[in-house]
């Protein structure tokens, strides 16, 4: 109900990075219109700001109505989760869809509570089957496995073992139900100690064996399940905030209720990075947020950034923080209001800057207000609104960008650049669930980019510059080693995605071993760089006109290789397997989202004919390709075998 | 008797946990009459009050409580 926050708090219970609540809240989620066009934007400003249990289930509540009755809530993905607990998950339960909607997703959950879980996993429930989960959330804590009575001493692996076995046959038993991945929760360690210090160094008490426990479900999880990070949470918010004994005691309820609105964003943010929602790139203000103090009016000498003071170190500490996503695959960019050639200075004179130019995908530095420029970082990276963070120390440049672009997050910080760092890192807007060579790659991938830029602009003409390029490329069917970035590419790729079909990894190893799919995962290199893989292709038997015919069932592309031809070495690709298949027809199908537009013509552009009445839905297009007259195009680039 | 002073104070906690604003109470309003309070919004209603109060309310004493004047004699004890 407060308008005010104190920001200076780093408390992830108050989830500080997050805007109060309008004072009209209540009243604004009542009065929304259910057929209002952007309903789901509505409600996900809703649920962008700091609610508490009885906000979040409420907007749970109106979120649940609208999808429950066919309301599809775009333009955010869809995903059921049921959810599994020994206590009374239901009430924290209950705020994960309004804090996943934050994330991006339009959730449904449904709970199975106390003990009828171990008779779900392996004997599997009706009820959850029809509710056709996308994940089952494995939500156990200490009490819910066979730990059984502690006894110090005992080696840690007796008690750890057991549990574990425990944990898997619930895993094999869900899934071979439910066929969807499971997501393990980490246990927190109750406060609960025999010896005090000492615990630490004996088998057989809580903190050595749920140490042991959660090392192991990091490992269980990594045949294609995930880990939602309880522990972790606990270690921030403290386990005697977080354990409630008496409501336990009471009414099974596993953790205090302060705690959900916290609980709910890790799961929220989670389920957002399986579903490919996490953001790509930060922007990043300068004046007081870089270092302190304005570069224009200050100059070099006079801004606050370094060692010897308190606000100069945290400014470095802010850089730290940059660097440090960057080299986990993040783009910086930076949207400053300046002079360019004053906001440049200290990236290229600073002694004391971390950052440097090469540092920074994209520069703007102007007098234009911050959204214009927000537009344009994110066209010239080719990446949504929805994929920014904007760090900013000015509240009316926060207030501006959140009216004029809902989609960018925009964290509140304080005024006290000590506390921006912890900010970004808490927020959960970079969540991942792998991180690949690809991701380690991405921010040196944007430096060649760069270069292939500066060829273009030497070469003569386009085709000069392909053949300039040198590239590279190869096919392969699905496999075990491709799995993970092909499911990636899958869940990410908006723009150029044909039908925009979404598939989990344990999906994706299904079709490995369909015999009647082809499947092409597709590497690009150059002499700048490998790009590793970046297209992918599903295709599956079917016939048309009662001839054998190849039906595309995705088909999409990283859009970092747009105008490399390398949609054209797929089909001609796709038409050799088809050949060789002795099929007569490829099909192809074109379903609009509202992201995908630049690929609206892709298959009238590759010399299909559109075919309006093979069309399975009204707003899909389809095409056809007829293989015994088509002529595979010369292209600018080898095609390599992979070895193995 | 509950003071109508500690059940004015109770009516934004129930308009937000029973997410109905125009909903209202009295000393016998009871569980039966509000719709939505069942076992587990009573739980989340007995955080939310305990909140608001700056009390804490044990299971046992809630498991007691016939209506909203009980409840809000029990915060008032609890207050001093």
């Amino acid at each position: 109900m407060t308008a005010e926050r104190d920001h200076l708090s780093m408390l992830t219970e108050t989830l500080p990075w997050l805007p109060a609540p309008a004072a009209d809240w209540a009243r604004t989620l009542k009065s929304l219109d259910v057929k209002a066009a952007n309903l789901g934007g509505a409600l996900q400003y809703l649920a962008t700001s700091a609610l508490n249990v009885n906000q979040l289930t409420n907007l749970s509540k109106r979120i649940e109505a609208c999808l429950s009755g066919g309301q599809q809530l775009a333009p955010f993905p869809s995903f059921r989760l049921a959810v599994l607990s020994n206590g009374t998950i239901s009430l924290a339960a209950a705020a994960i869809p309004a804090s996943a909607l934050r994330h991006g997703v339009a959730m449904r959950v449904k709970t199975v509570e106390y003990e009828r879980i171990a008779g779900v996993a392996l004997a599997g429930d009706e009820d959850i089957s029809a509710f056709a989960p996308d994940a089952v959330l494995l939500a156990l804590d200490h009490r819910g496995l066979p730990f059984g009575v502690m006894r110090a001493g005992e080696p840690v692996s007796v008690v750890a073992d057991q549990v574990v076995e425990h944990l898997r046959m619930l895993r094999d038993g869900l899934k071979r139900h439910f066929r969807a991945p499971v997501i393990f929760q980490t246990l927190a360690t109750p406060p609960s100690s025999v010896f005090g210090s000492f615990d630490l160094r004996i088998g057989g008490t809580w903190r050595t064996t749920i140490a042991a426990v959660n090392s192991a479900i990091a490992e269980l999880a990594s045949d294609g399940d995930y880990v939602l990070d309880v522990a972790g949470l606990v270690d921030r918010v403290g386990a005697e905030r977080w354990f409630d004994e008496p409501q336990w005691l009471a009414h099974k309820v596993p953790f205090s209720l302060s705690m959900i609105p916290a609980y709910g964003d890790y799961a929220g943010r989670l389920i957002g990075a399986i579903r490919g929602r996490s953001r790509k790139c930060l922007v990043l203000d300068l004046d007081n947020t870089m270092w302190g103090g304005a570069i224009g009016d200050e100059g070099l000498a006079g801004i606050v950034l370094g060692q010897g003071s308190a606000d100069g170190e945290a400014f470095l500490a802010v850089q730290e923080m940059a660097l440090a996503l960057r080299n986990r695959g993040i783009i910086l960019a930076v949207s400053s209001k300046n002079d360019e050639a004053n906001a440049r200075l200290p990236f290229q004179q600073h002694p004391d800057m971390l950052l440097k130019e090469e540092h920074i995908a994209v520069f703007q530095a102007n007098w234009t207000d911050k959204s214009t420029n927000l537009e344009a970082i994110a066209k010239a990276l080719n990446i949504g609104l929805d994929a920014l963070v904007l760090l900013d120390d000015n509240p009316a440049e926060r207030a501006q960008v959140r009216a004029a672009l809902p989609a960018v997050a925009v964290p509140e910080v304080s005024s006290d650049p000590a506390t921006f760092a912890w900010t970004i890192l808490s927020a959960g807007y970079f969540e991942a669930v792998s991180f690949l060579d690809e991701d380690r790659r991405r921010a040196d991938e944007y430096a060649a980019e760069s270069q292939r830029i500066s060829v273009m602009q030497k070469s003569r003409d386009f085709g000069d510059y392909l053949s300039e390029l040198q590239m590279a490329i190869s096919f392969a069917p699905f496999d075990a080693v491709g799995r993970s970035r092909i499911s990636q590419l899958i869940n990410k790729s908006n723009q150029f995605n044909l039908t925009t079909r979404r598939y989990t990894e344990a999906q994706v190893a299904e079709f490995e071993a369909d015999a009647s799919a082809h499947t092409f995962q597709v590497r690009l290199k150059d002499r700048f760089g490998d790009s590793g893989m970046i297209g992918v292709l599903i295709a599956r038997r079917s016939e048309y006109r009662g001839e054998p015919a190849l039906d595309i069932d995705s088909w999409l592309m990283s859009c970092r290789v747009l105008g490399r031809k390398v949609e054209e070495a797929m089909l001609r690709e796709l038409a050799l397997a088809a050949r060789a298949a002795s099929m007569r027809w490829i099909v192809g199908r074109y379903i609009p989202t509202s992201k995908n537009g630049m690929v609206r013509e892709h298959y009238a552009k590759l010399g299909f004919d559109a075919d309006p009445m093979n069309a399975t839905c009204e707003t899909e297009t389809a095409w056809l390709l007829d293989i015994s007259t088509y002529q595979a195009p010369d292209l600018p680039m080898t095609v390599e075998g992979r070895e193995g | 008797m509950a003071k109508p002073e500690t059940i004015a104070r109770m009516l934004p906690v129930f308009h937000e946990v029973f997410d109905d604003e125009t909903l209202t109470i009295a000393p016998a309003t009871s569980a039966k009459d509000v719709e939505d309070w069942d076992s587990l919004s009573h739980v989340r209603l007995m955080v939310a009050l305990e909140s608001a109060f700056g009390v804490r309310i044990k299971a046992s004493e809630a498991a007691k409580l016939e209506n909203v004047g009980q409840l809000a004699d029990l915060i008032e004890r609890k207050l001093g």
